[in-house]
């Protein structure tokens, strides 16, 4: 007992320096930025207090909300579609050596093939529709999310589907139960990259053939030199992405890996 | 009544494998045990024991030869429980979600806790097995053949790598679940003490390939193994009897396969 206790308390002291050092971090960006604006004095380099006036009026008066869950809601469609079809095509290679020979190099292909090629040629062959847009971007993630479940499934542990098959687990089960658990970190580490991917792509689908989301209003402010808007709708983007991480990401890897604990 | 198990693998070979020979596992390899009995299969490191044991679990059907296991309870298919030499829980469930795993959905949890009762095991309910000792582990593992109800128990040296009282308990704990559950076992082990002390009858394998070169029924009551005399001395009469039918490997028991 003398020993464990002062673990929890090392930990949170260490947890609270860290969140004190990231706060640090974030003045010492803004104090940065604001004395090189300050110091500039040009409206192509904004203050921060300006961007922040600029980015409470978007959401107050402004469309921001509106263009922020539209380009939302692409990203999340995106997301899913790309995971799901990446673990499962992963999954299915990682297990057969057949398959895999036979698109390992399809793989490779897509893997190298660059984000504006695949949705200029999306736009070009089903048009500018929202179905060409969303499938761009997952198309731009699929081989990523692959690879890394690919790599997952190759790591399976034959001795505990050996133990389910002996005692006639069903195949659903074993697959919630013994396999996917056996998955999850390469899940998550699909899933974190590929959040980052999808969302940086989805703007410049939006650019280029939509005519709503974040990525059509910072082209439209683009035209107009408006770089304060721009850099609001950049923040207010950012961070719900940092959020979704937080909120969502961050607390299932948690869950998934409490039993290590 | 037909046997519980009838297993003739005439030839088990293990292809050529990356950096290693073509290997011929098992040959002419033929047992009978009757519903009931408690047999225990012998022999050397590398014969071939625990291939035979997944052959007959139906996890490996490449092999030449048949398998036949008799129907249980009103003419459903057998029940395999398969205690596995090291204990196989899943690190990510609890203790009572690996053994509900095996089980039909509904009903488990009046099967699992008395279960985890019977093994002693009911305060490690929540537990995950990464918090478990090496004998709570086995435990588990043997508490998970035994919650299927099986109409056949596989065990693969379940008793090898843990120390003298563990194993004594587990032993114990392995035979008073047996005469409460009753099944047809069949226990791999290369050590004969511990076949003496457990089984009916004993099945001795020879070196690779493996085939039966002796079957030994052990007539020495059950209430009389307690004495370390007793089994030593049929210990001896054993070896002295088939020392040149499985050769000096059976004596040279190496703890790790």
């Amino acid at each position: 007992m003398s020993v464990t206790t002062p673990i929890p308390r090392a930990s949170s002291w260490l947890a609270a320096s860290s969140l004190a050092q990231r706060i640090g971090s974030v003045a010492l960006f803004v104090a940065v930025w604001q004395i090189a604006a300050d110091a500039v004095g040009s409206r192509l380099l904004p203050s921060a207090s300006a961007v922040c006036v600029a980015l409470i009026q978007e959401c107050v008066n402004g469309p921001l909300l509106f263009h922020l869950g539209i380009t939302l809601a692409r990203v999340a469609a995106a997301f899913t579609i790309a995971m799901v079809v990446g673990t499962a095509v992963g999954i299915v290679m990682g297990r057969s050596r057949t398959l895999d020979a036979l698109f390992d190099s399809w793989l490779v292909l897509l893997l190298n093939l660059p984000a504006l090629v695949v949705i200029v040629l999306a736009y070009v062959w089903f048009g500018l529709t929202e179905a060409a847009a969303i499938g761009a971007v997952a198309v731009n993630k699929i081989p990523n999310t692959a690879v890394t479940l690919r790599e997952g499934a190759r790591a399976l542990d034959r001795n505990y589907s050996d133990m389910a098959a002996s005692f006639h687990v069903g195949r659903w089960r074993t697959l919630r139960h013994v396999i996917m658990p056996q998955l999850y970190p390469y899940v998550f580490a699909a899933a974190r990259s590929g959040l980052a991917l999808v969302w940086k792509i989805v703007l410049i689908v939006e650019l280029l053939g939509m005519s709503n989301g974040v990525g059509f209003e910072i082209q439209l402010y683009f035209q107009q030199f408006d770089v304060t808007r721009i850099l609001a709708y950049t923040i207010a983007f950012v961070a719900v992405i940092q959020l979704i991480e937080w909120a969502i990401f961050q607390p299932l890897e948690r869950r998934a890996g409490r039993w290590r604990q | 009544m037909r046997p519980a198990l009838i297993a003739h693998v005439r030839e088990k070979r293990y292809p050529r494998a990356r950096g290693a020979k073509p290997h011929l596992a098992l040959a002419g390899l033929s047992l009978e045990i009757p519903a009931g009995e408690f047999v225990a299969l012998v022999g050397p490191s590398g014969c071939g024991k625990t291939t035979f044991l997944n052959i007959v679990a139906g996890l490996d059907r490449d092999f030449a030869g048949e398998v036949a296991l008799a129907p249980g309870h009103e003419g459903r298919p057998a029940r395999v429980g398969y205690v596995f030499q090291e204990p196989r829980l899943l690190p990510w469930r609890t203790v009572y979600e690996n053994i509900a795993l095996v089980l039909p959905a509904s009903g488990a949890e009046g099967i699992v806790d008395p279960m985890l009762q019977a093994v002693g095991l009911a305060g490690a309910r929540d537990l995950y097995p990464p918090q478990l000792s090496v004998g709570m582990s086995r435990r588990v593992s043997i508490a998970r053949a035994f919650a299927i109800e099986p109409d056949l128990l596989l065990m693969d040296e379940p008793f090898v790598s843990l120390d003298h009282d563990t194993v004594e308990q587990l032993r114990d704990l392995l035979l008073k679940l047996w005469h409460a559950r009753p099944t047809t076992v069949l226990f791999v082990t290369h050590d004969m003490r511990e076949a003496l002390v457990l089984a009916d009858r004993l099945v001795l394998l020879s070196a690779a390939p493996g085939h039966v070169v002796a079957d030994v029924p052990v007539s020495l009551a059950r209430n009389r193994r307690e004495s370390g005399a007793e089994i030593e001395r049929l210990r001896d009469e054993i070896l002295r009897r088939h020392r040149e039918l499985i050769g000096a490997e059976a004596e040279a028991a190496t703890p790790v396969e």
